[in-house]
């Protein structure tokens, strides 16, 4: 099958059988590996890309689904010139990861709540994030990265 | 026996940015996940149905023969190779060999040209098997009328980490036994003034690191590579070694990015297997467990405890004595060790002076346990440190205070023959009381208690690294320790970049890969920070003594006029920073001196544990009387580690830790219903998410700089996971006046014990 979708802001176009996830084209197919894959269930969120905006989880989103829609990855959120997304610096400067490898769908999820609600309180990021599963830091320094992008993001937006 | 106290660091006990921070950030970090090799061939593995049967016969034709399939493996082609492995005791086929000892154990390997091909091909397998008699809990392991998991006597693994017999393969289901003893139980329980008693369970847990077990192996006819999430690539290498009957040199583990341990990564899992399917298929072969697959692969020992404990009229503990049965599963892995780890973690931190603690583990018809965040000491937390709240309400004592008059004081040798206790438990206990608000009033159905863990760390020294300082001044160290995301590409260059005197920034890590990074032994036991981290102090050290031997050479004078200062040398008034001395040494801006240490169990480090393992924890619960849900109102965490290289990273594997206690406490149970796991997938095995976070998290060290590791450091980031399901039961008891002797709490189990109190009224 052929799939054309805007991927991290440009045009693409691949073959992928009908039966391929999403994580499976991204990964496999377009070696972009940045999105992980855990639980392949729908539970951990480890997989989780932007479809349209919206968080979906990528090892059980078929692929072909994406077909003319935008879909962004972690890879998509770093700035040409290097410059971390507001996000990705607060996880660095919150210490809101230790393995990594919830790290992307964290970061994913975070960006689609903070683009639908740019100053959540403490229980709407609680409640918007119980999808992604993180076994290292407790959660303690994610929701204080989510809070501290939030900030980031709303003085950037004043300027 | 504090090391060296010195508090004007530069770089050490400052809460730098990870080094791996804008990889794991960006989705660049590079996991064994990710890798694919040219040529690269795919395993999907076939598990047995049954617990325990004989295998007659199995036909792999029609599997060989589908297309895209290389080749199909059992453990009836391992020819050439010694197939049975295992650090502590040889008893664990890379496939199963004539019989299959748990539902889940993998028969055979589809090795083909991708995942779905090796996956469909799978069913082509046929194999018959003639079913055995099954026993899946201690109990029933042994019955009089048991059947034998294991047949014969094993080789004892050269690598076991303890000095003790291996017990397995007596002709018993017995797999390990562990006694300690000291003074007369007997008398103390007979003079006691007060006595509690009681059976506690704790259950079978699964660490669910979310990288799967993956391994990509390549073997050729002389070397064996192999990439793998593993956290010891040292040991591993050693069983592989024997598996393929190689010199050590011809076998190369190499680990990148680990996505989780605790643990379970711990010690020899799929590799084997893997390199035995690319020694068929003659390339490189990838498999990648699911998350079901990892379930089926290692858990917790589960554990039955029988102990009492006494005190006398002034409030002291006078005896304490337990029994302990743990479910080991069908193969030992690295539960001989726990085992002996538990038994011992039964006594602290308090100084007891009659203690009896019998344990042994058996092996049943389950999913094999080993190493598990803690070891051991969570298994016996719970009702250790029930039984000091249990006690307390007996003779009317509030369990702080009685916590405090019994718990080991600095220096005190409470455990006879181990080294003298080095934590602070008094501050750390009072710093846990203070920050959930210990005796303020509380509303009714809430409860606040803390709770206390000192282990004896499993952390053994044999350790060794090279720092290789670059002519501009850079530096490299290779280290075996492996980045679990724990911390050690950061925390090492941090000691690294204080002894040299030179950037942070500047300072690379490359690590596990065991062609090129010096020996370690392992990175489990919380060891990493207090071994691996005086290595590098101590390369560091080694590196700039020859700098010095260097810049007497350069400057043309003795050695004894060179002094040291921080970056550099001066002599008289010529200063030189490092990347000088070597340039000037060679005379060219390039090349390189290597520092270099080994560490042993001698010296600082003869004595054993390495350290004690300590940490306190406070809890305040609310539990809904109706239906006996517990919510976490506040969680704090005190951490005992010396001195903290990375306060926010020590801080971060505390409150890691904790939440997994909280986790056991609270509902993570791996449930059996015959032989089946009814809950062995993640749908249905319940874990800590962003909705069970505590109200209020407070997270404070004690850095007394009483470690034997750099500066005073010592290894944390297991013991606040340890008090943690005993800290609940007794929060509960206090809440709503049920003692349950059993974790997780569950909402069912406390609203029936809430009823059967109404009911008893
Ligand atoms: S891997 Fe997709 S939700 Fe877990
Ligand atoms: S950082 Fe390891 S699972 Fe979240």
């Amino acid at each position: 099958m052929n799939l054309r979708f805007t991927l991290n802001g440009k045009p693409w176009q691949v073959d992928c059988e009908p039966q391929e996830t999403l994580a499976e084209v991204l990964r496999n197919t377009l070696n972009l590996n940045g999105t992980k894959v855990s639980c392949e269930v729908q539970v951990c969120g480890a997989c989780t890309v932007l479809v349209d905006g919206v968080p979906v989880s990528a090892c059980t989103y078929l692929a072909y689904e994406a077909r003319g829609k935008s879909v962004t990855t972690i890879e998509g959120l770093e700035k040409p010139d290097g410059t971390l997304h507001p996000l990705q610096q607060a996880f660095i400067d919150e210490f809101a990861f230790q393995c990594g490898y919830c790290t992307p769908g964290m970061i994913m999820s975070a960006k689609a709540l903070l683009d639908e609600n740019p100053q959540p309180t403490r229980d709407e990021i609680i409640h918007y994030m119980d999808g992604n599963i993180c076994r290292c830091t407790g959660y303690v320094p994610i929701v204080a990265a989510i809070q501290r992008a939030s900030e980031v993001m709303s003085k950037e937006t004043k300027k | 026996m504090s090391a060296e106290k010195k508090t004007d660091f530069h770089v050490v006990n400052h809460s730098l940015p990870r080094r791996d921070g804008r990889v794991k950030v960006t989705g660049k970090a590079q996991y064994v996940a990710d890798l694919r090799l040219i040529g690269m061939a795919y395993a999907k593995v076939l598990r047995s149905t049954y617990a325990h049967a004989k295998i007659i016969s199995i036909d792999k034709s029609r599997a060989e023969a589908r297309p895209g399939v290389y080749c199909v493996v059992t453990g009836y082609d391992l020819e050439g190779l010694s197939p049975y492995y295992g650090h502590a005791v040889k008893d664990h086929p890379l496939l199963a060999i004539d019989k299959v000892r748990y539902a889940g154990e993998p028969v055979a390997a589809v090795v083909a040209v991708d995942e779905r091909t090796a996956f469909e091909a799978l069913e082509f397998i046929d194999v018959k098997y003639e079913e055995l008699k099954a026993v899946f809990t201690p109990a029933e392991a042994l019955a009089e009328d048991a059947p034998l998991l294991h047949e014969r006597q094993f080789e004892a693994g050269a690598l076991r980490g303890f000095e003790g017999e291996v017990s397995a393969g007596k002709g018993t289901n017995i797999c390990q036994t562990h006694k300690i003893q000291w003074g007369d139980v007997d008398k103390a329980f007979k003079e006691a003034a007060a006595v509690v008693e009681g059976n506690y369970y704790f259950p079978m847990t699964y660490a669910y690191a979310m990288e799967p077990y993956v391994a990509v192996a390549e073997v050729n006819d002389q070397d064996v590579t192999i990439y793998s999430s593993a956290q010891h690539p040292f040991m591993v290498r050693h069983d592989l070694k024997s598996v393929f009957n190689l010199p050590v040199s011809s076998v190369r583990l190499i680990v990148p990015f680990v996505g989780g341990g605790y643990g379970s990564k711990s010690y020899t899992k799929i590799e084997p297997l893997v390199a035995a399917c690319s020694w068929k298929a003659k390339r490189p072969v990838k498999l990648q467990l699911t998350v079901e697959e990892a379930m089926l692969t290692t858990r917790s020992d589960d554990a039955y405890t029988w102990m009492r404990t006494a005190a006398d009229a002034n409030g002291k503990i006078i005896a304490r004595q337990a029994k302990i049965v743990m479910n080991t599963g069908a193969y030992a892995e690295n539960s001989p060790l726990v085992v002996e780890k538990s038994t011992n973690r039964c006594v602290g931190p308090y100084a007891i002076p009659n203690v009896l603690i019998e344990n042994s583990s058996l092996y049943t018809n389950t999913v094999p346990a080993s190493s598990y965040r803690g070891f051991g000491c969570a298994q016996v937390t719970l009702p250790g440190e029930s039984q000091i709240d249990e006690l307390a309400a007996k003779i009317g004592k509030d369990p702080y205070e009685f916590r405090l008059a019994n718990a080991a004081k600095p220096g005190e040798e409470f455990f006879p023959g181990m080294r003298p206790f080095d934590g602070t438990l008094k501050q750390d206990l009072e710093t846990a009381a203070k920050a959930i608000g210990w005796g303020k009033p509380l509303p009714k159905g809430h409860g606040r208690t803390v709770a206390c863990s000192g282990s004896d760390a499993g952390a053994y020294p044999l350790t060794s690294t090279a720092i290789r300082v670059h002519a501009d001044g850079s530096v490299t160290i290779m280290t075996g320790s492996t980045e679990l995301g724990q911390g050690s590409h950061t925390v090492l260059p941090q000691i690294a970049a204080e002894e040299l005197g030179i950037p942070f920034e500047k300072v690379r890590v490359v690590s596990s890969d065991t062609a090129i990074t010096p020996y370690d032994r392992s990175t489990g036991a919380s060891r990493t920070t207090t071994l691996m981290g005086t290595a590098v102090l101590e390369a560091s050290r080694e590196a700039i003594q020859q700098m010095v031997v260097m810049a007497a050479d350069v400057l043309k004078v003795k050695i004894e006029q060179v002094r040291v200062v921080r970056g550099g040398v001066r002599c008289g008034e010529a200063q030189l920073k490092w990347s000088e001395v070597i340039s000037k040494f060679y005379a060219l801006p390039d090349g390189e001196v290597i520092g270099r240490a080994y560490i042993r169990k001698s010296g600082k480090f003869s004595a054993l544990p390495v350290f004690w393992e300590t940490a306190a924890t406070g809890v305040e619960i609310s539990v809904d009387e109706e239906t006996g849900k517990i919510t976490m109102e506040k969680l704090a965490t005190v951490g005992d580690v010396g001195l903290a290289i990375n306060p926010a990273l020590a801080e971060g594997q505390d409150i890691g830790a904790a939440t997994m206690g909280m986790g056991i406490g609270l509902f993570e149970e791996l449930v059996y219903e015959g032989s089946q796991l009814v809950n062995g997938s993640i749908l249905d095995y319940r874990l800590p998410r962003f909705s069970d976070l505590p109200k209020e998290v407070e997270l404070h060290l004690v850095q007394n700089q009483d470690g034997v590791g750099p500066y005073g450091a010592k290894g944390g980031g297991e013991a606040s996971l340890n008090s943690m399901a005993a800290n609940i039961a007794n929060a509960v008891d206090r809440a709503v006046g049920v003692r349950i002797r059993q974790a997780p709490l569950t909402p069912e189990r406390i609203w029936r014990a809430m009823k059967e109190k109404r009911d008893k009224g």
